[in-house]
Protein backbone atom coordinates (compact mmCIF):
# COMPACT_ATOMS: atom_id res chain seq x y z
CA UNK A 1 0.00 0.00 0.00
CA UNK A 2 2.96 2.42 0.91
CA UNK A 3 4.58 1.54 -2.17
CA UNK A 4 1.48 2.40 -4.47
CA UNK A 5 1.02 5.62 -2.48
CA UNK A 6 4.51 6.93 -3.39
CA UNK A 7 4.40 5.39 -6.73
CA UNK A 8 1.35 7.61 -7.14
CA UNK A 9 2.99 10.40 -5.91
CA UNK A 10 6.28 10.08 -8.11
CA UNK A 11 3.87 9.80 -11.12
CA UNK A 12 2.16 13.18 -9.72
CA UNK A 13 5.15 14.65 -9.30
CA UNK A 14 6.32 13.69 -12.80
CA UNK A 15 3.02 14.72 -14.25
CA UNK A 16 3.46 18.62 -12.51
CA UNK A 17 6.85 18.71 -14.37
CA UNK A 18 5.57 17.60 -17.70
CA UNK A 19 3.05 21.05 -17.33
CA UNK A 20 6.02 22.46 -16.16
CA UNK A 21 8.08 22.06 -18.85
CA UNK A 22 4.93 22.34 -21.14
CA UNK A 23 5.16 26.25 -19.63
CA UNK A 24 8.67 26.63 -20.47
CA UNK A 25 8.85 25.28 -24.12
CA UNK A 26 5.80 25.72 -25.35
CA UNK A 27 7.46 25.47 -28.98
CA UNK A 28 8.70 21.90 -28.28
CA UNK A 29 5.45 20.10 -30.29
CA UNK A 30 5.94 16.88 -27.22
CA UNK A 31 5.96 19.56 -24.69
CA UNK A 32 3.04 21.25 -25.18
CA UNK A 33 0.56 22.27 -22.32
CA UNK A 34 -2.29 19.46 -23.09
CA UNK A 35 0.57 16.70 -23.29
CA UNK A 36 0.44 16.19 -19.03
CA UNK A 37 -2.45 18.31 -17.79
CA UNK A 38 -4.16 15.55 -15.88
CA UNK A 39 -3.21 13.30 -13.42
CA UNK A 40 -2.99 9.26 -13.32
CA UNK A 41 -4.59 7.24 -10.08
CA UNK A 42 -4.07 3.75 -9.62
CA UNK A 43 -7.59 2.50 -9.05
CA UNK A 44 -6.99 -1.07 -8.35
CA UNK A 45 -3.48 -2.69 -7.35
CA UNK A 46 -1.06 -2.01 -10.23
CA UNK A 47 -4.35 -0.45 -12.50
CA UNK A 48 -3.55 3.28 -13.65
CA UNK A 49 -6.23 5.75 -15.26
CA UNK A 50 -6.32 8.91 -16.23
CA UNK A 51 -9.80 10.30 -16.22
CA UNK A 52 -11.07 11.97 -19.32
CA UNK A 53 -13.33 15.20 -18.87
CA UNK A 54 -16.92 15.28 -19.71
CA UNK A 55 -16.31 18.27 -22.20
CA UNK A 56 -16.50 18.64 -26.18
CA UNK A 57 -13.33 18.61 -28.02
CA UNK A 58 -11.68 21.89 -27.72
CA UNK A 59 -8.14 23.45 -27.47
CA UNK A 60 -7.43 23.82 -24.00
CA UNK A 61 -8.58 20.17 -23.64
CA UNK A 62 -7.18 19.29 -26.96
CA UNK A 63 -9.80 16.28 -26.76
CA UNK A 64 -8.58 14.54 -23.19
CA UNK A 65 -12.16 13.40 -22.93
CA UNK A 66 -11.84 9.61 -22.36
CA UNK A 67 -10.44 7.48 -19.68
CA UNK A 68 -6.44 5.45 -21.24
CA UNK A 69 -4.27 4.10 -18.32
CA UNK A 70 -2.08 1.16 -18.53
CA UNK A 71 -1.77 -2.47 -16.49
CA UNK A 72 1.37 -3.29 -14.99
CA UNK A 73 1.74 -7.35 -14.54
CA UNK A 74 5.33 -9.46 -12.84
CA UNK A 75 6.79 -9.20 -16.47
CA UNK A 76 5.38 -5.90 -18.57
CA UNK A 77 2.66 -3.41 -18.88
CA UNK A 78 0.39 -2.83 -21.36
CA UNK A 79 -1.28 0.19 -21.67
CA UNK A 80 -4.86 0.46 -22.88
CA UNK A 81 -6.11 3.63 -25.08
CA UNK A 82 -3.50 6.49 -25.53
CA UNK A 83 -5.40 9.80 -25.74
CA UNK A 84 -6.77 11.86 -28.51
CA UNK A 85 -2.59 13.15 -29.34
CA UNK A 86 0.85 12.10 -29.73
CA UNK A 87 1.50 14.48 -26.85
CA UNK A 88 -1.02 12.60 -24.55
CA UNK A 89 0.31 9.21 -25.58
CA UNK A 90 3.72 10.29 -24.49
CA UNK A 91 2.55 11.54 -21.41
CA UNK A 92 1.27 8.05 -20.44
CA UNK A 93 4.25 6.86 -21.26
CA UNK A 94 5.98 8.57 -19.25
CA UNK A 95 3.22 7.96 -16.20
CA UNK A 96 4.24 4.34 -16.66
CA UNK A 97 7.88 4.79 -16.18
CA UNK A 98 7.47 7.07 -13.40
CA UNK A 99 5.28 3.90 -11.60
CA UNK A 100 7.19 0.91 -13.32
CA UNK A 101 10.45 -0.18 -15.10
CA UNK A 102 8.98 -3.06 -17.12
CA UNK A 103 8.62 -2.40 -20.35
CA UNK A 104 5.55 -1.88 -22.24
CA UNK A 105 4.69 -4.85 -24.29
CA UNK A 106 0.95 -4.41 -25.35
CA UNK A 107 -1.00 -1.52 -26.69
CA UNK A 108 -4.81 -2.38 -26.71
CA UNK A 109 -7.02 0.45 -28.53
CA UNK A 110 -10.94 -0.13 -27.19
CA UNK A 111 -12.55 1.16 -30.33
CA UNK A 112 -11.66 3.47 -33.27
CA UNK A 113 -12.55 7.07 -31.75
CA UNK A 114 -9.68 9.52 -31.77
CA UNK A 115 -9.96 10.15 -27.98
CA UNK A 116 -9.19 6.75 -27.54
CA UNK A 117 -5.99 5.34 -29.76
CA UNK A 118 -4.76 8.82 -31.74
CA UNK A 119 -1.83 9.13 -29.19
CA UNK A 120 -0.72 5.60 -30.11
CA UNK A 121 2.10 7.01 -32.45
CA UNK A 122 3.96 7.82 -29.02
CA UNK A 123 4.39 3.97 -28.90
CA UNK A 124 5.63 3.53 -32.53
CA UNK A 125 9.58 2.90 -31.56
CA UNK A 126 8.84 0.34 -28.54
CA UNK A 127 8.66 -3.45 -29.95
CA UNK A 128 5.27 -4.09 -28.62
CA UNK A 129 2.10 -5.66 -29.79
CA UNK A 130 -0.29 -3.39 -30.83
CA UNK A 131 -3.92 -4.82 -30.77
CA UNK A 132 -7.14 -3.76 -31.96
CA UNK A 133 -10.96 -5.06 -33.33
CA UNK A 134 -10.50 -7.05 -36.60
CA UNK A 135 -12.59 -4.15 -37.99
CA UNK A 136 -9.71 -1.54 -36.44
CA UNK A 137 -7.31 -1.29 -39.36
CA UNK A 138 -10.22 -0.46 -41.42
CA UNK A 139 -12.32 1.85 -39.63
CA UNK A 140 -9.14 3.75 -38.92
CA UNK A 141 -8.08 4.17 -42.60
CA UNK A 142 -11.63 5.38 -43.18
CA UNK A 143 -12.06 7.42 -39.98
CA UNK A 144 -8.53 8.72 -39.82
CA UNK A 145 -7.67 11.55 -42.06
CA UNK A 146 -11.26 13.32 -41.50
CA UNK A 147 -10.43 13.25 -37.68
CA UNK A 148 -7.28 14.17 -38.23
CA UNK A 149 -8.31 17.47 -40.19
CA UNK A 150 -11.32 18.08 -37.65
CA UNK A 151 -8.90 18.05 -34.76
CA UNK A 152 -5.96 20.11 -36.36
CA UNK A 153 -8.41 22.94 -37.00
CA UNK A 154 -9.01 22.84 -32.92
CA UNK A 155 -5.87 20.99 -31.11
CA UNK A 156 -2.33 22.67 -31.53
CA UNK A 157 -0.64 19.59 -30.40
CA UNK A 158 -1.93 17.31 -32.90
CA UNK A 159 0.28 18.19 -35.85
CA UNK A 160 2.45 15.83 -37.24
CA UNK A 161 1.19 13.23 -35.57
CA UNK A 162 0.46 10.05 -37.41
CA UNK A 163 -2.62 7.48 -37.43
CA UNK A 164 -1.25 3.93 -36.21
CA UNK A 165 -3.32 1.05 -37.03
CA UNK A 166 -2.68 -1.94 -34.92
CA UNK A 167 0.05 -4.87 -35.99
CA UNK A 168 -2.28 -7.84 -34.36
CA UNK A 169 -6.08 -7.92 -34.44
CA UNK A 170 -8.79 -9.80 -32.69
CA UNK A 171 -11.29 -11.85 -34.34
CA UNK A 172 -13.47 -12.91 -30.97
CA UNK A 173 -11.03 -13.62 -28.32
CA UNK A 174 -7.67 -13.27 -26.88
CA UNK A 175 -5.47 -14.05 -23.55
CA UNK A 176 -2.22 -12.36 -23.00
CA UNK A 177 -0.08 -12.42 -20.22
CA UNK A 178 1.96 -9.69 -18.53
CA UNK A 179 3.76 -12.00 -15.87
CA UNK A 180 1.38 -13.75 -13.65
CA UNK A 181 -1.21 -11.27 -14.66
CA UNK A 182 -3.29 -12.60 -17.32
CA UNK A 183 -5.88 -10.51 -19.52
CA UNK A 184 -8.72 -11.61 -21.47
CA UNK A 185 -9.63 -9.79 -24.49
CA UNK A 186 -12.87 -9.60 -26.30
CA UNK A 187 -13.75 -8.04 -29.71
CA UNK A 188 -17.77 -7.26 -29.68
CA UNK A 189 -20.38 -7.44 -32.42
CA UNK A 190 -21.15 -3.60 -33.77
CA UNK A 191 -22.15 -1.55 -30.90
CA UNK A 192 -20.78 1.66 -29.50
CA UNK A 193 -18.73 1.10 -32.99
CA UNK A 194 -17.84 -1.77 -35.22
CA UNK A 195 -14.81 -2.05 -33.44
CA UNK A 196 -15.22 -2.15 -29.53
CA UNK A 197 -12.95 -4.23 -27.64
CA UNK A 198 -12.80 -5.25 -23.93
CA UNK A 199 -9.79 -5.69 -21.98
CA UNK A 200 -10.69 -8.24 -18.60
CA UNK A 201 -7.45 -8.19 -15.84
CA UNK A 202 -8.38 -11.75 -13.96
CA UNK A 203 -6.45 -10.74 -10.89
CA UNK A 204 -8.45 -8.27 -10.00
CA UNK A 205 -11.77 -8.89 -11.74
CA UNK A 206 -11.58 -4.89 -13.43
CA UNK A 207 -13.21 -4.60 -16.77
CA UNK A 208 -12.24 -2.11 -18.99
CA UNK A 209 -14.69 -1.66 -20.96
CA UNK A 210 -14.21 1.02 -23.50
CA UNK A 211 -17.28 3.00 -24.53
CA UNK A 212 -19.26 -0.05 -24.45
CA UNK A 213 -19.85 1.65 -21.08
CA UNK A 214 -20.40 5.07 -20.28
CA UNK A 215 -20.79 6.59 -16.65
CA UNK A 216 -22.23 10.20 -16.34
CA UNK A 217 -21.08 11.25 -19.83
CA UNK A 218 -23.98 10.63 -22.39
CA UNK A 219 -23.04 7.56 -24.34
CA UNK A 220 -22.56 8.19 -28.18
CA UNK A 221 -24.29 5.62 -31.07
CA UNK A 222 -22.02 5.43 -33.57
CA UNK A 223 -22.52 1.44 -34.15
CA UNK A 224 -25.61 0.03 -33.67
CA UNK A 225 -28.32 0.62 -30.89
CA UNK A 226 -29.80 -2.97 -31.18
CA UNK A 227 -26.02 -4.45 -31.53
CA UNK A 228 -25.21 -2.39 -28.50
CA UNK A 229 -28.44 -3.79 -26.32
CA UNK A 230 -27.67 -6.48 -27.41
CA UNK A 231 -23.80 -6.78 -25.91
CA UNK A 232 -24.82 -5.21 -22.64
CA UNK A 233 -26.94 -8.03 -21.99
CA UNK A 234 -23.77 -10.30 -21.84
CA UNK A 235 -20.87 -7.59 -21.19
CA UNK A 236 -20.39 -7.99 -16.47
CA UNK A 237 -20.79 -11.23 -16.18
CA UNK A 238 -20.41 -12.42 -12.60
CA UNK A 239 -16.83 -12.47 -12.21
CA UNK A 240 -16.91 -8.74 -13.38
CA UNK A 241 -16.03 -6.98 -10.21
CA UNK A 242 -15.22 -3.39 -11.22
CA UNK A 243 -15.41 -1.91 -14.53
CA UNK A 244 -13.34 1.07 -15.89
CA UNK A 245 -15.53 2.90 -18.21
CA UNK A 246 -14.84 4.48 -21.27
CA UNK A 247 -15.41 7.99 -20.07
CA UNK A 248 -16.71 8.45 -15.87
CA UNK A 249 -16.16 7.08 -12.55
CA UNK A 250 -15.14 3.18 -11.61
CA UNK A 251 -17.74 1.40 -10.25
CA UNK A 252 -19.14 -2.21 -10.40
CA UNK A 253 -20.00 -0.78 -13.49
CA UNK A 254 -24.35 -2.19 -12.93
CA UNK A 255 -25.87 0.60 -11.81
CA UNK A 256 -23.98 2.62 -14.88
CA UNK A 257 -25.54 -0.09 -17.27
CA UNK A 258 -28.83 0.00 -16.70
CA UNK A 259 -28.41 3.73 -16.72
CA UNK A 260 -27.27 3.09 -20.24
CA UNK A 261 -29.52 1.20 -20.92
CA UNK A 262 -32.60 2.66 -20.29
CA UNK A 263 -31.28 5.80 -22.02
CA UNK A 264 -30.36 3.49 -25.48
CA UNK A 265 -34.13 1.92 -24.85
CA UNK A 266 -35.58 4.87 -24.57
CA UNK A 267 -34.05 6.22 -27.68
CA UNK A 268 -34.89 3.10 -29.75
CA UNK A 269 -38.53 3.31 -28.89
CA UNK A 270 -38.57 6.96 -29.51
CA UNK A 271 -37.26 6.92 -32.82
CA UNK A 272 -39.25 3.71 -34.28
CA UNK A 273 -42.63 5.15 -32.43
CA UNK A 274 -41.33 8.11 -35.18
CA UNK A 275 -40.45 6.18 -38.19
CA UNK A 276 -43.66 4.65 -37.69
CA UNK A 277 -45.59 7.90 -37.56
CA UNK A 278 -43.77 8.79 -41.13
CA UNK A 279 -41.61 11.41 -39.04
CA UNK A 280 -38.30 12.37 -41.01
CA UNK A 281 -35.40 12.58 -39.71
CA UNK A 282 -35.72 16.75 -38.67
CA UNK A 283 -38.91 16.09 -37.93
CA UNK A 284 -37.85 13.30 -35.26
CA UNK A 285 -35.27 15.70 -33.95
CA UNK A 286 -37.63 18.42 -33.16
CA UNK A 287 -39.43 16.13 -31.39
CA UNK A 288 -37.08 14.25 -28.84
CA UNK A 289 -33.54 16.42 -29.32
CA UNK A 290 -34.34 17.88 -26.26
CA UNK A 291 -35.74 15.23 -24.18
CA UNK A 292 -34.85 12.72 -21.32
CA UNK A 293 -31.75 14.47 -20.39
CA UNK A 294 -32.15 13.63 -16.84
CA UNK A 295 -28.33 13.86 -15.64
CA UNK A 296 -26.44 13.24 -18.52
CA UNK A 297 -23.42 15.63 -19.26
CA UNK A 298 -22.47 16.83 -22.54
CA UNK A 299 -26.11 15.87 -23.85
CA UNK A 300 -26.62 18.55 -26.14
CA UNK A 301 -25.63 17.76 -29.36
CA UNK A 302 -24.18 14.31 -29.01
CA UNK A 303 -28.29 13.56 -28.38
CA UNK A 304 -28.80 14.91 -31.53
CA UNK A 305 -26.22 12.61 -33.11
CA UNK A 306 -27.05 9.72 -31.21
CA UNK A 307 -31.10 10.20 -32.64
CA UNK A 308 -29.55 10.62 -36.46
CA UNK A 309 -27.74 7.55 -36.30
CA UNK A 310 -30.16 5.48 -34.63
CA UNK A 311 -32.80 6.63 -36.95
CA UNK A 312 -31.10 5.62 -39.80
CA UNK A 313 -29.96 2.21 -38.44
CA UNK A 314 -34.19 1.53 -37.21
CA UNK A 315 -35.78 2.54 -40.70
CA UNK A 316 -34.41 -0.47 -41.86
CA UNK A 317 -35.53 -3.02 -39.61
CA UNK B 1 0.80 25.65 -56.53
CA UNK B 2 -1.84 26.66 -54.11
CA UNK B 3 0.30 29.30 -52.71
CA UNK B 4 0.79 31.06 -56.29
CA UNK B 5 -3.15 30.86 -56.45
CA UNK B 6 -3.57 32.57 -53.27
CA UNK B 7 -1.09 35.55 -54.18
CA UNK B 8 -2.38 35.77 -57.69
CA UNK B 9 -5.79 36.65 -56.04
CA UNK B 10 -4.38 38.74 -53.34
CA UNK B 11 -3.34 41.71 -56.08
CA UNK B 12 -6.42 41.14 -57.88
CA UNK B 13 -8.52 44.82 -56.55
CA UNK B 14 -11.84 43.05 -56.39
CA UNK B 15 -10.44 40.32 -54.28
CA UNK B 16 -8.22 43.18 -52.31
CA UNK B 17 -11.85 44.92 -51.81
CA UNK B 18 -13.36 42.04 -50.68
CA UNK B 19 -10.43 41.37 -48.12
CA UNK B 20 -11.09 44.43 -46.60
CA UNK B 21 -15.36 44.06 -46.74
CA UNK B 22 -15.79 40.33 -46.16
CA UNK B 23 -14.73 39.98 -42.55
CA UNK B 24 -17.23 42.32 -41.69
CA UNK B 25 -19.52 40.79 -43.49
CA UNK B 26 -18.69 37.62 -42.28
CA UNK B 27 -18.80 38.99 -38.50
CA UNK B 28 -22.84 40.37 -39.41
CA UNK B 29 -23.36 36.88 -41.45
CA UNK B 30 -22.30 34.30 -38.33
CA UNK B 31 -25.34 36.58 -36.34
CA UNK B 32 -27.71 34.81 -39.04
CA UNK B 33 -27.79 30.59 -38.22
CA UNK B 34 -27.89 29.23 -41.56
CA UNK B 35 -26.80 31.74 -44.61
CA UNK B 36 -24.34 31.19 -47.01
CA UNK B 37 -20.67 32.81 -45.77
CA UNK B 38 -18.89 34.31 -48.27
CA UNK B 39 -15.77 32.06 -48.96
CA UNK B 40 -16.42 31.32 -52.69
CA UNK B 41 -12.86 29.72 -53.58
CA UNK B 42 -14.12 25.92 -53.23
CA UNK B 43 -17.18 27.12 -55.63
CA UNK B 44 -15.57 29.10 -58.25
CA UNK B 45 -13.66 25.94 -59.10
CA UNK B 46 -17.24 24.17 -58.92
CA UNK B 47 -19.16 26.20 -61.29
CA UNK B 48 -16.77 26.66 -63.66
CA UNK B 49 -16.21 23.01 -64.01
CA UNK B 50 -20.37 22.28 -63.92
CA UNK B 51 -21.17 25.20 -65.70
CA UNK B 52 -18.43 27.32 -67.32
CA UNK B 53 -17.50 30.78 -66.47
CA UNK B 54 -19.83 32.15 -67.34
CA UNK B 55 -23.05 31.05 -66.20
CA UNK B 56 -25.15 33.04 -64.10
CA UNK B 57 -27.49 32.50 -61.34
CA UNK B 58 -30.68 34.10 -60.62
CA UNK B 59 -31.62 34.63 -56.87
CA UNK B 60 -33.83 31.62 -55.83
CA UNK B 61 -36.54 33.90 -53.71
CA UNK B 62 -39.67 32.26 -54.93
CA UNK B 63 -38.88 28.98 -56.88
CA UNK B 64 -36.59 27.20 -54.35
CA UNK B 65 -36.16 27.36 -50.83
CA UNK B 66 -33.11 25.20 -49.25
CA UNK B 67 -33.34 24.01 -45.54
CA UNK B 68 -30.20 22.34 -44.11
CA UNK B 69 -29.67 21.91 -40.42
CA UNK B 70 -27.63 24.70 -38.62
CA UNK B 71 -25.22 21.99 -37.66
CA UNK B 72 -24.63 19.01 -38.95
CA UNK B 73 -24.84 16.96 -35.90
CA UNK B 74 -23.95 13.20 -38.59
CA UNK B 75 -20.97 13.95 -40.44
CA UNK B 76 -22.36 10.88 -42.33
CA UNK B 77 -26.16 12.00 -42.35
CA UNK B 78 -27.09 15.23 -42.95
CA UNK B 79 -31.10 15.95 -43.86
CA UNK B 80 -31.48 18.67 -46.02
CA UNK B 81 -34.87 19.85 -48.11
CA UNK B 82 -35.21 21.97 -51.24
CA UNK B 83 -38.84 23.35 -51.44
CA UNK B 84 -40.12 24.33 -54.62
CA UNK B 85 -42.26 27.71 -54.64
CA UNK B 86 -43.64 27.08 -58.32
CA UNK B 87 -46.29 24.21 -59.60
CA UNK B 88 -44.71 21.74 -62.00
CA UNK B 89 -47.14 22.87 -65.06
CA UNK B 90 -46.05 22.01 -68.67
CA UNK B 91 -45.90 25.17 -69.65
CA UNK B 92 -43.32 25.62 -66.86
CA UNK B 93 -42.03 23.55 -64.57
CA UNK B 94 -38.33 22.76 -62.37
CA UNK B 95 -36.51 20.50 -64.87
CA UNK B 96 -33.83 19.63 -62.44
CA UNK B 97 -32.11 20.13 -59.00
CA UNK B 98 -28.46 20.06 -58.10
CA UNK B 99 -27.12 19.83 -54.99
CA UNK B 100 -23.37 20.63 -54.15
CA UNK B 101 -21.16 20.15 -50.87
CA UNK B 102 -18.52 23.19 -51.44
CA UNK B 103 -16.23 21.54 -49.36
CA UNK B 104 -16.58 17.88 -49.55
CA UNK B 105 -14.03 15.68 -51.61
CA UNK B 106 -16.36 15.21 -54.25
CA UNK B 107 -18.72 18.11 -53.88
CA UNK B 108 -21.12 17.49 -56.77
CA UNK B 109 -23.83 15.10 -54.31
CA UNK B 110 -26.15 15.09 -57.37
CA UNK B 111 -28.88 16.22 -59.68
CA UNK B 112 -32.75 15.16 -59.62
CA UNK B 113 -34.49 15.31 -62.70
CA UNK B 114 -38.16 16.15 -62.74
CA UNK B 115 -41.04 16.75 -64.70
CA UNK B 116 -44.17 17.95 -64.80
CA UNK B 117 -46.06 14.80 -63.39
CA UNK B 118 -44.42 15.71 -59.88
CA UNK B 119 -47.05 18.33 -59.50
CA UNK B 120 -44.18 20.01 -57.53
CA UNK B 121 -40.22 19.90 -57.75
CA UNK B 122 -39.43 19.45 -54.00
CA UNK B 123 -37.10 17.18 -52.28
CA UNK B 124 -35.41 15.83 -49.39
CA UNK B 125 -32.33 13.71 -49.20
CA UNK B 126 -29.69 13.33 -46.78
CA UNK B 127 -25.78 13.96 -47.62
CA UNK B 128 -22.47 13.59 -45.78
CA UNK B 129 -20.58 16.75 -44.64
CA UNK B 130 -16.67 16.53 -44.43
CA UNK B 131 -16.54 19.98 -42.84
CA UNK B 132 -18.14 23.72 -42.41
CA UNK B 133 -19.62 24.12 -45.64
CA UNK B 134 -21.65 26.21 -47.86
CA UNK B 135 -24.54 23.89 -49.43
CA UNK B 136 -25.94 24.64 -52.56
CA UNK B 137 -28.97 23.79 -54.51
CA UNK B 138 -29.37 24.61 -58.14
CA UNK B 139 -32.99 24.77 -60.02
CA UNK B 140 -33.25 24.60 -63.89
CA UNK B 141 -36.38 25.76 -65.21
CA UNK B 142 -37.61 24.42 -68.79
CA UNK B 143 -36.60 27.70 -70.24
CA UNK B 144 -33.09 27.32 -69.56
CA UNK B 145 -32.43 29.75 -66.35
CA UNK B 146 -31.06 28.57 -63.79
CA UNK B 147 -31.71 29.42 -59.28
CA UNK B 148 -29.61 29.13 -56.75
CA UNK B 149 -29.98 28.77 -52.71
CA UNK B 150 -27.15 28.24 -50.85
CA UNK B 151 -27.09 28.19 -47.10
CA UNK B 152 -24.51 27.48 -44.52
CA UNK B 153 -23.78 24.85 -41.71
CA UNK B 154 -20.84 23.88 -39.44
CA UNK B 155 -19.16 20.45 -39.83
CA UNK B 156 -20.38 17.89 -36.52
CA UNK B 157 -17.42 18.28 -34.86
CA UNK B 158 -17.80 14.85 -32.04
CA UNK B 159 -17.18 11.59 -32.86
CA UNK B 160 -19.27 11.39 -36.14
CA UNK B 161 -17.28 10.84 -39.78
CA UNK B 162 -18.86 10.41 -43.77
CA UNK B 163 -18.01 6.96 -42.96
CA UNK B 164 -20.66 4.04 -42.21
CA UNK B 165 -21.08 2.41 -38.80
CA UNK B 166 -21.72 -0.81 -39.74
CA UNK B 167 -20.31 -1.78 -43.38
CA UNK B 168 -21.56 -5.46 -42.49
CA UNK B 169 -25.01 -4.89 -42.24
CA UNK B 170 -24.74 -2.21 -45.33
CA UNK B 171 -23.25 -4.70 -47.44
CA UNK B 172 -25.45 -7.84 -46.12
CA UNK B 173 -28.70 -5.69 -47.22
CA UNK B 174 -27.66 -4.15 -50.87
CA UNK B 175 -30.05 -3.28 -53.22
CA UNK B 176 -32.90 -3.70 -50.71
CA UNK B 177 -35.57 -1.61 -51.76
CA UNK B 178 -38.42 0.42 -49.85
CA UNK B 179 -41.03 2.62 -51.06
CA UNK B 180 -43.41 4.38 -48.78
CA UNK B 181 -46.66 6.68 -49.24
CA UNK B 182 -46.80 8.94 -46.69
CA UNK B 183 -50.42 10.53 -46.13
CA UNK B 184 -53.32 10.43 -47.84
CA UNK B 185 -53.32 9.31 -52.01
CA UNK B 186 -55.67 9.89 -54.58
CA UNK B 187 -56.01 10.47 -58.33
CA UNK B 188 -54.98 13.79 -59.80
CA UNK B 189 -54.10 14.77 -56.38
CA UNK B 190 -50.04 15.71 -55.00
CA UNK B 191 -49.11 13.05 -52.73
CA UNK B 192 -45.71 12.63 -50.96
CA UNK B 193 -43.46 9.27 -51.19
CA UNK B 194 -40.19 7.87 -49.52
CA UNK B 195 -38.03 5.96 -51.37
CA UNK B 196 -34.75 4.34 -50.18
CA UNK B 197 -32.35 1.60 -51.35
CA UNK B 198 -30.04 0.31 -49.09
CA UNK B 199 -26.37 1.15 -50.66
CA UNK B 200 -23.07 1.62 -48.46
CA UNK B 201 -22.52 4.16 -50.98
CA UNK B 202 -18.96 3.78 -50.53
CA UNK B 203 -16.44 6.43 -50.86
CA UNK B 204 -13.20 4.14 -51.00
CA UNK B 205 -9.99 5.47 -50.12
CA UNK B 206 -6.35 5.30 -51.58
CA UNK B 207 -4.60 2.61 -50.41
CA UNK B 208 -3.39 3.42 -46.83
CA UNK B 209 0.17 3.90 -46.36
CA UNK B 210 0.28 1.60 -43.09
CA UNK B 211 -2.39 -0.19 -43.24
CA UNK B 212 -1.97 -1.46 -46.86
CA UNK B 213 -5.69 -1.53 -47.20
CA UNK B 214 -7.32 -0.73 -50.56
CA UNK B 215 -11.14 -0.19 -51.35
CA UNK B 216 -12.17 1.51 -54.41
CA UNK B 217 -15.45 3.52 -54.29
CA UNK B 218 -18.45 1.72 -54.51
CA UNK B 219 -21.84 4.24 -55.03
CA UNK B 220 -24.94 4.36 -56.46
CA UNK B 221 -24.81 5.85 -59.87
CA UNK B 222 -28.29 6.63 -60.80
CA UNK B 223 -32.16 6.00 -59.99
CA UNK B 224 -34.63 6.42 -61.82
CA UNK B 225 -38.27 5.70 -60.93
CA UNK B 226 -40.98 5.69 -63.81
CA UNK B 227 -44.67 5.79 -62.97
CA UNK B 228 -46.68 3.76 -65.33
CA UNK B 229 -45.16 5.02 -68.68
CA UNK B 230 -43.29 8.10 -67.30
CA UNK B 231 -40.52 8.97 -65.98
CA UNK B 232 -41.23 10.54 -62.59
CA UNK B 233 -37.69 11.04 -60.60
CA UNK B 234 -34.50 10.82 -61.82
CA UNK B 235 -31.13 11.13 -59.92
CA UNK B 236 -27.47 10.77 -60.95
CA UNK B 237 -25.16 10.70 -57.89
CA UNK B 238 -22.25 10.43 -56.19
CA UNK B 239 -19.91 9.37 -53.45
CA UNK B 240 -21.63 12.86 -51.11
CA UNK B 241 -25.05 11.16 -51.01
CA UNK B 242 -25.36 9.47 -47.67
CA UNK B 243 -25.31 5.65 -47.20
CA UNK B 244 -28.64 4.13 -47.99
CA UNK B 245 -29.88 6.87 -51.01
CA UNK B 246 -32.98 8.09 -49.27
CA UNK B 247 -35.11 10.70 -51.60
CA UNK B 248 -38.97 12.20 -49.91
CA UNK B 249 -40.54 13.55 -53.40
CA UNK B 250 -43.60 13.97 -54.46
CA UNK B 251 -45.93 13.02 -57.55
CA UNK B 252 -49.50 13.11 -59.20
CA UNK B 253 -51.00 10.03 -59.42
CA UNK B 254 -53.17 9.20 -62.86
CA UNK B 255 -54.74 6.38 -61.44
CA UNK B 256 -53.42 2.81 -60.09
CA UNK B 257 -50.34 2.67 -61.48
CA UNK B 258 -47.60 0.96 -60.75
CA UNK B 259 -43.85 3.20 -59.55
CA UNK B 260 -40.87 1.45 -60.73
CA UNK B 261 -37.59 1.67 -59.52
CA UNK B 262 -34.14 1.01 -61.61
CA UNK B 263 -30.68 1.37 -59.54
CA UNK B 264 -27.47 1.30 -61.02
CA UNK B 265 -24.37 1.53 -58.91
CA UNK B 266 -20.50 2.24 -60.13
CA UNK B 267 -20.14 -1.45 -60.40
CA UNK B 268 -22.89 -1.50 -63.47
CA UNK B 269 -25.44 -3.73 -60.34
CA UNK B 270 -28.47 -3.13 -61.86
CA UNK B 271 -31.31 -3.30 -58.86
CA UNK B 272 -35.06 -3.38 -59.49
CA UNK B 273 -38.66 -3.23 -58.14
CA UNK B 274 -42.25 -2.12 -58.56
CA UNK B 275 -44.96 -1.00 -56.41
CA UNK B 276 -48.48 -1.00 -57.25
CA UNK B 277 -49.92 2.51 -55.85
CA UNK B 278 -52.42 2.24 -53.07
CA UNK B 279 -54.94 5.10 -53.62
CA UNK B 280 -57.78 6.06 -51.55
CA UNK B 281 -61.27 7.11 -53.27
CA UNK B 282 -60.99 10.66 -54.97
CA UNK B 283 -62.67 13.08 -52.06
Amino acid sequence: MRHDRRALLRATAALALGTLSGLLLPAAPGYAPARAALPVSEVAEGIFVRFGLHEEVTAANCGAIANIGFIVGEDSVAVIDSGTTHAQGLALRDAVATVTDKPVSHLFATHVHFDHCFGHSAFSDLPLRSIGHRNLPRALAERGPFYKDMLARICPDLAGAAVVPPNETVEDTLEVDLGNRPLRIRAWPTAHTNTDLTIFDVKTGMLWSGDLIFAERLPTLDGSINGWLKVLEELLPEEVLRVIPGHGAVSDGRAALATQRRYLEFLRDEVRQAIAEGLDIQETLTRIGNVNKQNWQVFDLNHGRNIVSAYTELEWE
Amino acid sequence: MHTARAAMRSLDPRRLAATLVFPLLGVLLALLPGVAKADDTAWDDIRTELYGAEQSFEPAAGIISLEVPYRALDAATVPITVTSGIPQTEDRYIRSLTLIVDENPAPIVGTFHFSPANGIASISTRVRVNAYTNIRAIAETNDGTFYMAAEYVKASGGCSAPASGDQEAAMARMGKMKLRQLGTWRQNEIAEAQFQVSHPNYSGFQQDQVSQLWIPAHYVRSIELTLGEREILRFDGDISISENPTFRFFVKPQGPQVLHAKVVDSEDKVFEQSWPLQLEPSS
